[in-house]
């Protein structure tokens, strides 16, 4: 159903419509709305046979999660920032224990400074946790995927994140085709846990494995990571075969026929970059984009043939390896080996700072002429930057 | 159980079983048919308090559950010992997540019953001292307030035994461990303010608190038992000496919770929504200096020099326990 | 359902895991000697047959117990309790009162007529028992349980020896007597009463195989007193004799006896039952150093008797008698003061102890004697092959229980004399303290003392003096028994094991290790309340 709704109204309705039997959060921005709205959904029985779990921290929620999951109910949480970070420890448990819990991940940077706006640092943050990352690039997305991502996580027992901005998605009222009920049951099947705790059938998990055991174990789980590379995109087929509309799937292209230079980028920043490689393609410049939905596993077979006739790549990235540089463009790296296609990194977005159309299209329009350093922040205020580097090396 | 004192036996109910007492009331671990819930093969030191103190706490969970039981396992040496890889100690569904998160791993277990329609599986989580009154202890409090329906048993046996005896919350003043050596003016841990778990958890007036020892095993059976009558949160608290932590002879393990509790050091009680309802009384009182001396890590207590000022502080401890618990009734007036 | 790789585990998988290879010592059951037993004169298992008594099996328990002893009833009556006195569980409040449930299983067999039976195979030897005493019917009740053909020859008109013409019924009544002894003949033992035997050697080629010789101590020992022609002087054991008899002599009303053994107290307590109003003991030392029984002593004083502790009688007249004063010297010694005093006395009995009577073995020169006693080997044999003797007329202790232990101990070795192999005596274990014993599981339970008949009322007959214990009474008494050194089946091995590596057999079966998971922790031993768990070393 057509709705005018917040992005974190039409995740928690959406979330609902999937049956979860456990919902366990901690409260942090730009989370909050959507577990706030799914609070309301089981506390007025709209959600029924669901426990909702105020729990004390994130930790405690991801391990909510871990207990509820294990015991083969469907699980979901959500947090973001320093939230997902309190909960590291138990996030890479839950993939460790081959868990399949759905988490919302309202991207938010991650302090000091302390900062409730939104970059990508917090979820890249978990790229190895062995986690399955998905992100939105729309709202509609974003509440598609989590239908999505109970599928995929629940096949594959392994937890999915659902990454979505905080803020610009979260937050932002849009047009939103919110999932109806018979849909969404017609889709996900009912949970069947792969392990589940039953006393009728008890088995010890979460066992200590020394150096015996453990390479297998870390190979076995990343060969399953990878194998989510067919599962999504059969998941985003079967989801359109359902609901008439294409979401999800590895990766998505925008006007890649015929483009030498190609963008990269994740979630909601793909809008403005469309805007901005709309025009430039109108101007004749061989443009396109690309955005990654699945970052893990890192889609490198389908990333390469999609860049097999760029000549030029351009990653734009909400979040950095702080003494190296990019983190996307080192995944996308992976698919160019063997190419000779010159790539730039430009992180943007960091802490909330709006990435203009003007400024993105005079970046863009310099990197088309290879005019740009390997490594760029936009708008950076560079005096600025130099002097304090310069007073706090003068010390 | 029924509730008739046992007068006409040579062993009453101290001994684990009594071939003169009716089945009913026969200790359950004096049963061959016990369920053996932590089963052998398992890893732990020689004479492990821990062991023992987790397979009468779950055989009697499971009895008290007709075996309707899941468990949910902190990091430390319970967990380390019992399922190294490829073998499992245990006979009942079991879920290790990490060290600091064991109530809350409990709470999702309970909650995912509940969400279920399978409220009568009931759920323990257990853990050391370390992951109880240190990492976890948040999680744990926050199972408290939230009232879940998981009992939390405790085996505390004083330190961080499994990272090699390091100094807990719950390590008693002037132990050594080693993150609190036996050397300088004040040798071994200091005298703080202590951390009382078993008080904290009463001050959550959560339905039932209780502490037990590996001494007094149909105490702890009945404790347990006890606390599966209940729904909401519970709390166990159970002495377990570590003869490898505390220094001390392998086969003194009993002994030890023993003297530990006739000395008054360990308080053994119930408390019922926040409120003591019942404490057990000494039977034989002895000083603290005859616990202590058994145990390497209070040796500097007595040399090279000995250290009454020490001894007389612990025991001052154990005399305030004495009056707080009222543990010096007379047996038979109690009854 | 499916279980990720090395992360979840089977449940119960660590059972490959034997942790035994830890080991380097490994507990063992073992079965000790309990001091009771140790101390016991008859040797009875006396833990064993508390143990079955426990849970009411109490004609099993009385079936444990004559094994040993044929004469529970008798001994719970008379025995001084040597058992008792050593009872660990003394240093944890009282001793367990062995000896009342020994009586108390006794009266059972008897009040259920329970009877032994003959042997199943006759061995077709001949056994000649002379005397009738405890120690006769001991060595005859055994001797026939092996098969043995058994003829016992005795001078008095009913068996028994000091039993009957010693005791007096007041302690320990004639039914029981002839109860206990009525077993044994039931048993096929004959008896060939009135007959005195005046030659040993006759008596042995009447074709018999062997011979046991308990003849007791017969005759009273006498002391030199002065006396005028008109005093009444007389022997406790004719006294007590005659009352059996019913041929007692007159005492008068005031009676003095001399001595300070049971046979003193004994026929002091029966001159009060047969109306003397005032009774008096004098002796020669302090009542400490009295040899009568301690009960006994008190027993006596509580019916009226006076005791003129430390006084010696100088002289005898017709109606009075003259008392000297005695004090300890330095080494503890009475010494006479010089001072004196007179007592009323219409007779005066002498109770100053008993000699063998050794006329029957005539003038021959291959039984010796030593001392007033026969000397036997660790066998029992005189030395006279094929001669055995016990009992009160060998250098021992002279009591009932005593006599008992003898007759058995004899029968065994008579057994294998006549069997042409040798009794294999078992290996003396070693006797548990009470500190090797596990305490704490005790429950406190102080000992029940058994009641007696009302001072005033008992001085007038001869009706039993102390009572029996009722059923409950018993049955706790028993449960007191901290069982040393035997296992009792408390399970606390079994509970205690933090490796689950003991195997409980059942009722009765007691315990086994596992020595598959056996760490050797030994706290399965250190809690055994009964220490019947040790730690032996494991290669
Ligand atoms: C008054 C008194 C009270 C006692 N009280 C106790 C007591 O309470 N507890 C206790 O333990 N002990 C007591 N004793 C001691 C105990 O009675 C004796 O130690 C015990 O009876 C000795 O047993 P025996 O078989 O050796 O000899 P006896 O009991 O003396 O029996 C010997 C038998 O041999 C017979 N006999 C002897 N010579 C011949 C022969 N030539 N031919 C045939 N038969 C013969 C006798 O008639 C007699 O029946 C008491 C003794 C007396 C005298
Ligand atoms: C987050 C975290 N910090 C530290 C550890 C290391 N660690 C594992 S077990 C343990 C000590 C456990 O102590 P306690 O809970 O008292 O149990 P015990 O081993 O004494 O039975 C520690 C410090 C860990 N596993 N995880
Ligand atoms: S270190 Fe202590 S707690 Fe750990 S297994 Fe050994 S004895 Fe048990
Ligand atoms: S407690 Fe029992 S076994 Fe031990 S000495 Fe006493 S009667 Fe004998
Ligand atoms: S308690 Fe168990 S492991 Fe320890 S010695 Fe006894 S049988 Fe062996
Ligand atoms: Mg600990």
């Amino acid at each position: 159903m057509l709705r005018q709704v917040e992005g974190s109204k039409a995740v928690a309705d959406t979330v609902a419509m999937c049956r979860p039997q456990v919902i366990c959060a901690y409260p942090i921005s730009p989370q909050t709305h959507i577990v706030e709205g799914l609070s309301a959904l089981v506390k007025s029985e709209s959600l029924r046979n669901c426990e909702f779990i105020n729990v004390e921290s994130e930790f405690a929620a991801m391990s909510v999660a871990i207990g509820a999951s294990a015991t083969g109910a469907r699980t979901y949480t959500a947090t973001a920032s320093q939230g997902l970070l309190f909960m590291v420890e138990a996030v890479y448990n839950a993939s460790g224990l081959g868990l399949p819990i759905v988490m919302t991940v309202a991207n938010r940077a991650i302090g000091a400074p302390i900062n409730i706006w939104n970059d990508h640092s917090d979820s890249m943050s978990q790229r190895d946790s062995g986690w399955i990352q998905l992100y939105a690039e729309t709202n509609q997305e974003a509440a598609d995927l989590h239908v999505q991502a109970f599928r995929i996580a629940e096949e594959l027992s392994l937890p999915i994140m659902v990454c979505m901005d905080g803020f610009i998605l979260t937050h932002a009222y849009e047009r939103v085709d919110v999932p109806e009920q018979e849909q969404v049951d017609a889709y996900l099947p009912a949970y069947t846990p792969r392990q589940v705790l039953d006393p009728l059938n008890p088995v010890s998990i979460g066992a200590m494995v020394g150096p015996d055991a453990f390479t297998e174990v870390k190979y076995i789980s990343h060969m399953k990571n990878l194998s989510a590379l067919d599962v999504i995109p059969r998941a985003a087929s079967q989801f359109q075969e359902i609901f008439g509309r294409s979401s999800g799937g590895l990766i998505r292209g925008y006007k890649l026929d015929g483009a030498q230079t190609v963008v990269i980028a994740l979630g909601s920043v793909l809008g403005t970059i469309k805007d901005v490689v709309d025009e430039m393609v109108a101007a004749d410049i061989p443009i396109g984009v690309l955005g990654i939905i699945a970052f893990r596993p890192f889609p490198t077979e389908a990333v390469r043939s999609a860049l097999s006739k760029a000549k030029r790549v351009i990653v734009i990235e909400k979040a950095f390896q702080v003494g190296i540089g990019g983190i996307v463009i080192e995944n996308v790296r992976a698919s160019l080996r063997g190419s000779h296609i010159a790539d730039y990194t430009l992180i943007a977005g960091l802490g909330g700072r709006p990435i203009t159309k003007q400024s993105l299209a005079t970046y863009l329009d310099r990197a088309c002429k290879d005019a740009v350093d390997e490594l760029t922040f936009l708008d950076l205020d560079q005096s600025l930057a130099d002097s304090e580097i310069a007073r706090e090396a003068g010390r | 159980m029924s509730s008739t004192p046992i007068k006409f036996y040579q062993v009453g109910s101290f001994a684990i079983g009594n071939r003169l007492l009716p089945a009913d009331d026969r200790s359950i671990q004096s049963d061959p048919s016990r369920t053996n819930a932590l089963n052998s093969g398992h890893r732990a030191c020689q004479g492990c308090g821990e062991a023992l103190g987790a397979r009468y706490a779950l055989d009697a969970a499971m009895r008290a559950t007709n075996e309707q039981i899941i468990a949910v396992n902190a990091t430390g040496c319970l967990e380390v010992f019992s399922t190294p890889y490829p073998e499992s100690s245990w006979r009942i569904p079991w879920l290790h997540s990490l060290f600091g998160n064991a109530p809350a791993v409990a709470t999702g277990v309970a909650a995912a019953l509940k969400a279920q329609g399978k409220s009568d599986i009931r759920v323990i989580a257990q853990g050391g001292d370390g992951a109880t009154v240190d990492i976890g202890f948040g999680a744990l409090s926050g199972m408290f307030e939230r009232n879940d329906d998981v009992l939390y048993i405790c085996y505390d046996n004083e330190a961080y035994m499994n990272t090699g005896v390091q100094r807990s919350g719950a390590t008693p003043p002037a132990a050594r461990t080693a993150t609190t050596q036996a050397v300088g003016e004040n040798p071994g841990n200091v005298f703080g303010q202590g951390k009382n778990l078993p008080r904290i958890a009463m001050a959550h007036e959560i339905p039932y608190v209780a502490t037990a020892t590996v001494a007094d095993l149909r105490d702890l059976e009945a404790k347990v038992t006890k606390a599966m009558s209940f729904r909401g949160a519970r709390y166990i608290h159970v002495l377990v000496p570590c003869p490898l932590g505390w220094g001390s002879q392998s086969c003194d393990t009993i002994k030890i919770a023993r003297l530990a509790t006739q000395s008054g050091l360990f308080p053994v009680f119930e408390a019922e929504n926040g409120e003591v309802v019942a404490s057990t009384p000494i039977r034989k009182r002895v000083d603290v200096e005859e616990y202590l001396k058994l145990q390497v890590r209070y040796s500097h207590l007595f040399a090279p020099t000995r250290r009454d000022d020490v001894i007389n502080h612990l025991q001052s401890i154990a005399d305030k326990n004495i009056a707080r618990y009222n543990l010096l009734i007379d047996e038979s007036e109690s009854i | 359902m499916e279980k990720p790789f090395a992360i979840t585990l089977a449940v119960n998988s660590s059972l490959n895991n034997h942790t035994g290879s830890w080991r380097v010592e490994k507990p063992e059951y073992v079965h000790r000697m309990p001091p009771c037993n140790s101390a016991c004169p008859a040797g009875e298992n006396i833990q064993n047959w508390l143990y079955i008594a426990e849970d009411g099996s109490y004609e099993a328990a009385w079936r444990a117990l004559i094994i040993e002893n044929p004469f529970p009833a008798i001994m719970g009556r008379v025995c001084y309790h040597p058992c008792e006195n050593v009872c660990n569980r003394a240093e944890l409040d009282q001793s367990v009162g062995i000896n009342s449930i020994e009586r108390f299983l006794g009266d059972y067999a008897i009040e259920k007529a329970l009877t032994i039976p003959a042997p199943a195979v006759e061995s077709g030897f001949k056994v000649l028992v002379i005397g009738a005493g405890p120690a006769g019917l001991s060595a005859a009740y055994h001797l026939r349980s092996m098969g043995h053909s058994v003829t016992v020859r005795d001078a008095t008109h009913a068996p028994g020896g000091m039993m009957r013409y010693g005791i007096p019924q007041y302690r320990l009544p004639r039914e029981v007597l002839d109860a206990e002894i009525h077993r044994i003949k039931d048993m096929g033992v004959t008896f060939e009463m009135n007959t005195r035997v005046d030659d040993v050697h006759e008596a042995l080629d009447e074709g018999f195989d062997a011979l046991f010789l308990a003849i007791g101590a017969q005759l009273s020992k006498r002391a030199y007193i002065p006396a005028s022609e008109a005093a009444r002087i007389l022997d406790a054991i004719k006294v007590l004799h005659g009352v059996e008899d019913g041929t007692q002599p007159l005492l008068g009303r005031k009676v003095v006896v001399y001595g300070g053994g049971n046979t003193a107290m004994d026929v002091a307590r029966t001159a009060k039952r047969l109306g003397a109003q005032e009774t008096i003991i004098v002796y020669r030392r302090t009542r400490d150093k009295a040899p009568a029984n301690d009960e006994e002593i008190t027993e006596a004083l509580e019916e009226g008797i006076l005791v003129k502790w430390l006084s010696t009688i100088k002289h005898v007249d017709e109606k009075t008698l003259q008392i000297e004063k005695m004090a300890l010297d330095e080494n503890g010694y009475p010494q006479p003061t010089g001072e004196f005093e007179t007592l009323e006395a219409d007779s005066l009995i002498l109770a100053l102890g008993q000699e063998v009577d050794f006329s029957l073995l005539g003038n021959s020169a291959d039984l010796d004697t030593k001392d007033g006693v026969m000397p036997v080997d660790s066998t029992m044999m005189t030395s006279h092959p094929g001669i055995f003797a016990g009992g009160d007329m060998v250098p021992a202790d002279r009591t009932v229980t005593t006599g008992v232990g003898h007759g058995k101990k004899a029968a065994r070795n008579i057994d294998a004399w006549l069997r042409k192999t040798a009794f294999e005596k078992l290996e003396n274990r070693d006797v548990v303290t009470f500190d090797q014993l596990n305490t704490w599981y005790y429950t406190d339970a102080p000992h029940i003392v058994r009641e007696r008949l009302d001072a005033t009322r008992r001085a007038k007959d001869f009706s039993e003096v102390v009572k029996g214990l009722d059923e409950t009474n018993a049955l706790f008494e028993a449960r007191r028994c901290m069982s040393c050194g035997n296992c009792f089946e408390c399970d606390n091995c079994f509970g205690v094991c933090p490796d689950n590596a003991i195997i409980k057999l059942g009722p009765g079966k007691g315990f086994e290790i596992n020595l598959d998971y056996c760490k050797g922790c030994g706290i399965c031993v250190a809690e055994c309340p009964s220490s019947s768990i040790v730690m032996v070393p494991d290669k």
